[in-house]
């Protein structure tokens, strides 16, 4: 906003001087540039700025919809009553749980299946297409689809091929439901990491490898000293974007576990919907989670990558 | 002689492996296909029925029933918020690529920070403001969160296209005398073609498969696709066979485009990073 004012006012000066209108004219030549861009920045700022200030205005105060009138000034309460209360440590435990399990196998099986595709096989561009459905599948259809045709103990098609095993019969839903979130969302991102770890491995120079090879290097230091670094990038940016959107999971929960067993697989946007329109309807507690879940973000979004990265250059050096 | 034969065993057993994964991975789609095709009884079956002669009875009925509204719902929220983000993000990236305003770098984080701004953080505050307004249940309202979460990441990926443009076309233009809308209508919008259809694509796969806003703000009137399988996940009676017809049409259109445009489905959920 800062650099708006700057330019506003002045423009209305007349005068003269040589050094004035160059002036001026450089003042036109900015606004010409800027004005373009105010639209979307304006529209952006109103609908994303103004909530998230509004969340946490909202944190401080006590405020339950079903209540009328109950709307006070709380100061800390409900940040005091989150710290007291265990339900935001298990949402909190929970969505680091999800997020660091389903980013880590999706990035290895990802990384496995990319290599897969990028060396000599039959068929590559037809793998690649229906890799890449169970990313494109409707989330919630893709959930449905697991809990009530693959893993329902009576009529899935799991437990029947698993019975032989003596696992037969077994409601995996109920019994392992953050394993079987977990397993739902490695489905999905799979393909997500797949797609991009392909596309660096796609930018490597086949020769290098060749070279390596002549050299006597075998498989595995090939693979750890040439195509590692190389794809390292493009993994970063994938367990990045991923984990910034499976931080947010919430369909599969929704359709897989509805959160339970009891507070089994409840991360903090489907506590956030529990307490607030999901039901409690309590505005001030609710918020209080929002803000809990901005913080979180910032944090999966720095310091955890930051950790899983300097694995991953370890791991390339040796 | 010998090479070229291990090479071509190795070939056949990573081709081996190769599908077995691929299926592994691509098998829940086909199973909801078969499922889809089957009659309740059949999909309620156990041992799960294998062989079975395909009807298209649950899709008619799914497509005769309540569903063509929720249908609907999602394909005007998709569509409007995708046309908004367009009309709103390609002056703005023109005003970051082509002839960048100071501090363009500042703006670009700007708009990719609020991308990654948590939904739950701003949920509250637009469900309360939709309730005031009198817009819950109503899809505008869908309209206006969707452009939202898509337009920061419209405004990068139509900007790594615009980089992409000679400067020398837009410095001929500018001989020429060409105002700002002449620029962007003769020479911006056919050479970035693709990075509209790329830039269209993700904001359709995003917003028509969102449902935490879908289900928080709509109920009955503007719910969309994803809000209708909701009806589904209580056990109530055996409806296996809808369910996964419901399941297909829901996930075709996303599909569909997605395998369409596989180049660009890449370079969009990166952001432009990978081309």
């Amino acid at each position: 906003m800062k650099t708006i004012n700057e330019t506003t006012l002045p423009s209305v000066v007349e005068s003269g001087g040589v050094r004035e209108s160059a002036a001026s004219a450089a003042r036109r030549d900015a606004w010409t540039r800027r004005l373009p861009l105010l639209p979307a920045l304006i529209y952006v700022f109103l609908v994303t700025q103004i909530p998230f200030v509004l969340t946490i205005y909202y944190s401080f105060f006590s405020w339950n919809l079903l209540k009328p009138g109950s709307f006070r000034f709380a100061g800390l309460d409900n940040f005091a009553a989150l710290l007291t209360n265990g339900s935001i440590r298990t949402a909190v435990a929970n969505t680091v749980i999800l997020t660091v399990c389903v980013i880590t196998i999706s990035v290895v099986l990802g990384l496995a299946v990319a290599m897969l595709l990028n060396s000599e096989v039959f068929g590559k561009g037809l793998m690649r297409t229906l890799m890449i459905a169970p990313f494109l599948i409707m989330p919630t259809a893709g959930a449905l689809i697991w809990k009530d045709t693959l893993l329902n103990p009576l009529f899935g098609l799991l437990p029947y091929l698993l019975s032989p095993f003596g696992l037969g019969r077994l409601d995996w839903v109920n019994r392992f439901p953050m394993a079987t979130v977990v397993a739902v969302e490695v489905w999905r991102w799979t393909p997500f990491m797949m797609l991009i770890i392909l596309a660096g491995l796609q930018s490597q120079n086949p020769e290098i490898l060749e070279a390596a090879r002549v050299d006597g290097a075998n498989a595995l230091q090939s693979f750890r000293r040439i195509t590692l670094p190389l794809v390292r990038p493009f993994i970063e940016l994938g367990a990045l974007l991923g984990s910034l959107f499976v931080v947010q999971t919430y369909d599969s929960i929704y359709f897989l576990t509805f959160g339970g067993p009891g507070e089994d697989t409840t991360n903090i946007p489907f506590l956030l919907y529990i307490v607030g329109p999901g039901g409690g309807y309590n505005i001030g507690q609710a918020s209080t989670i929002g803000v809990v879940a901005v913080i979180i973000t910032i944090i999966v979004a720095t310091f955890a990558l930051r950790t899983l990265f300097s694995i991953f250059r370890v791991e390339a050096r040796r | 002689m010998r090479v070229t034969l291990t090479a071509n065993r190795s070939k056949v057993l990573w081709s081996v492996v190769g599908w077995l994964v691929v299926f592994v991975f691509f098998f829940p789609v086909l199973w909801m296909w078969l499922e889809g095709l089957k009659t309740e009884p059949q999909a309620a079956s156990s041992p799960p029925t294998i062989l079975f002669v395909p009807t298209l009875a649950e899709f008619r009925e799914v497509l005769s029933g309540d569903f063509p509204p929720f249908f609907i719902n999602s394909a005007v929220a998709s569509i409007g918020s995708t046309l908004l983000v367009l009309v709103l993000g390609l002056p703005a990236a023109y005003a970051l690529a082509i002839r960048p305003v100071k501090r363009a770098r500042d703006v670009l984080f700007f708009f990719i920070s609020t991308r990654f701004l948590p939904f739950a953080a701003s949920l509250i505050p637009l469900y309360l403001l939709a309730r005031d307004l009198k817009l819950l249940d109503n899809i505008f309202a869908l309209v206006i969160i969707y452009t939202t979460i898509n337009l920061p990441l419209g405004v990068w990926l139509l900007r790594s296209f615009l980089l992409e443009i000679p400067n020398d076309l837009f410095e001929a233009a500018r001989v020429d005398g060409a105002g700002f809308r002449h620029e962007v209508l003769r020479i911006v919008v056919p050479l970035i073609a693709p990075g509209l259809a790329a830039t269209s694509l993700i904001c359709l796969i995003f917003s028509w498969n969102e449902f935490f806003y879908a289900v928080n703000v709509t109920t009955s009137v503007a719910a969309t696709a994803p809000v209708f399988l909701v009806s589904f996940i209580s056990g109530r009676g055996l409806f296996y066979a809808k369910l996964a017809a419901a399941a297909t049409l829901a996930s075709l259109p996303v599909l569909l485009a997605g395998w369409i445009a596989q180049k660009q489905l890449i370079r969009g959920l990166t952001m432009g990073a990978v081309k």
